[in-house]
């Protein structure tokens, strides 16, 4: 399957988003277009606005101000459950799986079939359709997903957001609490998403994460658009420079120092 | 891809999985579980037996038939109570004033029936009613005005213990008339033998035809399933074992009808709690409310009902109660009755940190409780000594149950 990005339209698109909390503008005049099959990064420093974005998105919060389309067609993000209904699955970074509960019943969770008689087979044979197709290595769904590593637990809160099979997926710091290996294996499962012809919007810190599945990056700094970048071709000096807001800053000054051999120390 | 004949099933392709292929596997890996910390119903079935052991030792009446048809009768009434509090326990949550609802839900089925006259079905169900009305209002106060369920029920055990005084209008007991179907209900029907045989015969069927469907589906969905030898053990041990109580039961008095009341309600609970979708949201909110949140549930809704059931559950206790004393008192539903259910549905092996625990801790809690205070009146001990003894039993389960709990996080079995 070969998505041309600049041809195809994108399945969500975000206009001039704003929101507010009292006298701080946490987010102002945000623009962010995914197409399907594309990975965008969203990156930016604390307080960038990452957080709000995909809480906005997710229909945790309401935009003050801004247009949403998704597939071409203008849409209002109301609550979570009507925009999961929509097609836009969220993960987020806190995964929020019930530790109690074992993984068929935390991925079918508020979506179970047959309300007064479970159907415990179909959703069991579902997860497992589900896990194998995104080569989940979890080896029984009968423990509670407190026995589960890390790496395990992002994948059935992945596999969780599949299940409606939405257009778009927003991954909130996929990586942020994982070891090496754990890590691979979400970024494999993000390019199994994306060769699936989802949208994937991927809130990230780890410039190598993003840097190794992103196909563009968008910069968020202090609640703005700070530039759109392919990730193929720009430098991660170029990204930091977007994040930390000019090249005259501490990051960009502390690697030009080392570079010049730390003569001015 | 045709499947070959003996492919492993869906769920058992990893092969890092110790899965039980045969029936010593599967009794080996039961072993693994508990050693793990998995204890599930083992510590209070083995309470129950260490308990009757040494009461049988210490008194020849205890195991008679007539004190087991005895002690049937008397752990309907908490056992109730109980099974309201496993539900607010599942959530996370408590309600310490299941005693005085049931006192205020006693005091109503006495006045109506006896100052107003009424039938006794409109007395149960003003009684029950009144029950939901609580509920209700303590779900209200939780979800709306945040009052922890702590602090929202210690206000309603004393407010609804002054309601239940005030009911009785000083007199210290109301007598219900002794030959009400409410009062015999509670004290003399009893199952025809033949019938309580089909009962028993009935059970272990089910059990045999819910596990033989439920197999057969999941091989069809290409899902491992328990094994046929398995199946019919385990259905004909509940038969011998409900057939053997059954006979034992009818060589005095047998099974009575208000014993039989409260299994009912048991495994309906089990079934809401076990097999529907409220049922699995229930534990999602004992959980994580956040995660719940998220995923959808309404998470209030789930608080709200569960308040409800616990204060009906309650209320009904308290018909029984007074059913079973054929009075409604000053005392009914007061003293050690609220820590008694609480203290039941722990030792039954329902988690006070929620999310954990089943409808039939409240059975086997209340039995281990009951258990304790009738051998201790047999050995003519007074309740100071039962007081002592249940605290004992209480503090040991909840420390068993804190231990399993470190030994299972540290198994990997969460």
């Amino acid at each position: 399957m070969t998505i041309t990005e600049s041809a195809a339209p994108p399945v969500l698109s975000l206009r001039g988003i704003t929101k507010n909390f009292g006298a701080v503008a946490a987010l102002a005049d945000v623009d962010l277009d995914v197409g399907a099959g594309e990975v965008v990064a969203v990156v930016g420093d604390n307080g960038a606005g990452k957080s709000t974005l995909v809480k906005i998105l997710a229909g945790v919060y309401r935009a003050d101000a801004g247009a949403v389309r998704f597939q071409g067609e203008e849409v209002a993000l109301e609550s979570p459950a009507q925009v999961h209904a929509l097609g836009i699955a969220t993960v987020f970074q806190d995964l929020a799986l019930c530790e109690n509960l074992d993984v068929k019943a935390n991925l079918f969770l508020g979506r179970e079939l047959r309300p007064f008689l479970l159907d415990d087979v179909a959703m069991e044979q579902q997860s497992w359709e589900l896990l194998r197709q995104l080569s989940a290595k979890i080896p029984t769904l009968k423990v509670p997903v407190a026995a589960l590593s890390g790496g395990q637990r992002q994948t059935v809160a992945i596999a969780r957001a599949l299940l409606g099979d939405p257009k778009v997926i927003l991954l909130d710091e996929p990586t942020a609490a994982l070891g090496v290996a754990q890590t691979a294996e979400v970024l494999n499962l993000v390019e199994r998403l994306r060769d699936n012809g989802l949208g994937v919007v991927m809130v990230s810190h780890n410039m190598a994460d993003v840097r190794a599945v992103a196909d563009r990056v968008a910069v968020l700094r202090l609640g703005r658009n700070n530039g759109v970048f392919d990730a193929r071709s720009v430098s991660s000096e170029d990204i930091v420079a977007a994040i930390t807001g000019a090249a005259d800053n501490a990051v960009s000054k502390r690697a030009s120092r080392l570079a010049a051999g730390t003569e001015e120390s | 891809m045709t499947r070959v004949e003996n492919a492993p099933a869906v769920d058992l392709q990893d092969e890092r999985l110790l899965a039980p292929k045969t029936l010593g596997d599967s009794v080996r890996a039961a072993v693994r579980r508990v050693r793990d910390g998995d204890l599930g119903m083992l510590p209070v079935f083995g309470g129950i037996i260490v308990i009757w052991t040494v009461f049988q030792l210490l008194n020849r009446t205890f195991l008679s038939s007539t004190n087991l048809v005895n002690l049937s009768f008397d752990i309907v009434p908490v056992g109730f109570l109980a099974l309201g509090i496993v539900c607010v326990l599942l959530v996370g949550q408590i309600d310490l004033s299941v005693g005085s609802v049931s006192g205020v839900s006693a005091a109503i089925t006495a006045m109506v029936m006896v100052q107003y006259g009424q039938p006794t079905w409109i007395a149960i169900a003003a009684a029950v009613a009144a029950g939901s009305v609580i509920g209700w209002v303590y779900g209200q106060g939780f979800n709306r005005f945040a009052v922890p369920s702590f602090v929202m029920t210690l206000a309603g055990l004393l407010a609804f213990l002054g309601v239940q005084l005030w009911l009785l209008r000083g007199q210290n007991a109301v007598n219900l008339p002794y030959d009400s179907n409410l009062v015999q209900f509670a004290q003399l029907w009893f199952v025809p033998a033949w019938l309580a045989y089909v009962f028993a015969v009935l059970a272990a069927a089910g059990v045999f035809a819910a596990g033989w469907i439920g197999a057969r589906t999941r091989r069809a969905a290409g899902l491992s399933a328990v094994s046929m030898r398995l199946l019919v053990m385990r259905s004909a041990l509940i038969l011998a074992a409900l057939v053997f109580a059954v006979y034992y039961l009818n060589r005095t008095r047998g099974v009575a009808w208000m014993f039989m009341l409260f299994v009912a309600f048991v495994l309906v609970m089990h079934y809401v709690l076990s097999r529907t979708k409220f049922g699995r949201s229930v534990y999602a909110v004992g959980g994580n409310p956040e995660a719940a949140r998220r995923a959808g549930i309404n998470v209030k809704r789930v608080y709200s009902w569960v308040f409800v059931l616990c204060s009906t559950f309650a209320a009904i206790g308290g018909v029984l109660a007074a059913a079973r004393l054929a009075a409604a008192t000053q005392s009914t539903g007061t003293g050690d009755v609220n820590l008694n259910a609480i203290a039941a549905a722990v030792i039954g092996g329902t988690s006070l940190f929620g999310g954990r625990g089943s409808a039939f801790s409240a059975l086997l809690g209340i039995l281990v409780i009951q258990s304790i205070s009738s051998g201790l009146t047999l050995l003519n001990l007074d309740s100071s000594y039962r007081f002592m003894v249940t605290g004992a039993v209480l503090v040991v389960a909840v420390a068993l149950d804190s231990f399993a709990r470190r030994s299972r996080q540290a198994h990997g079995r969460g």
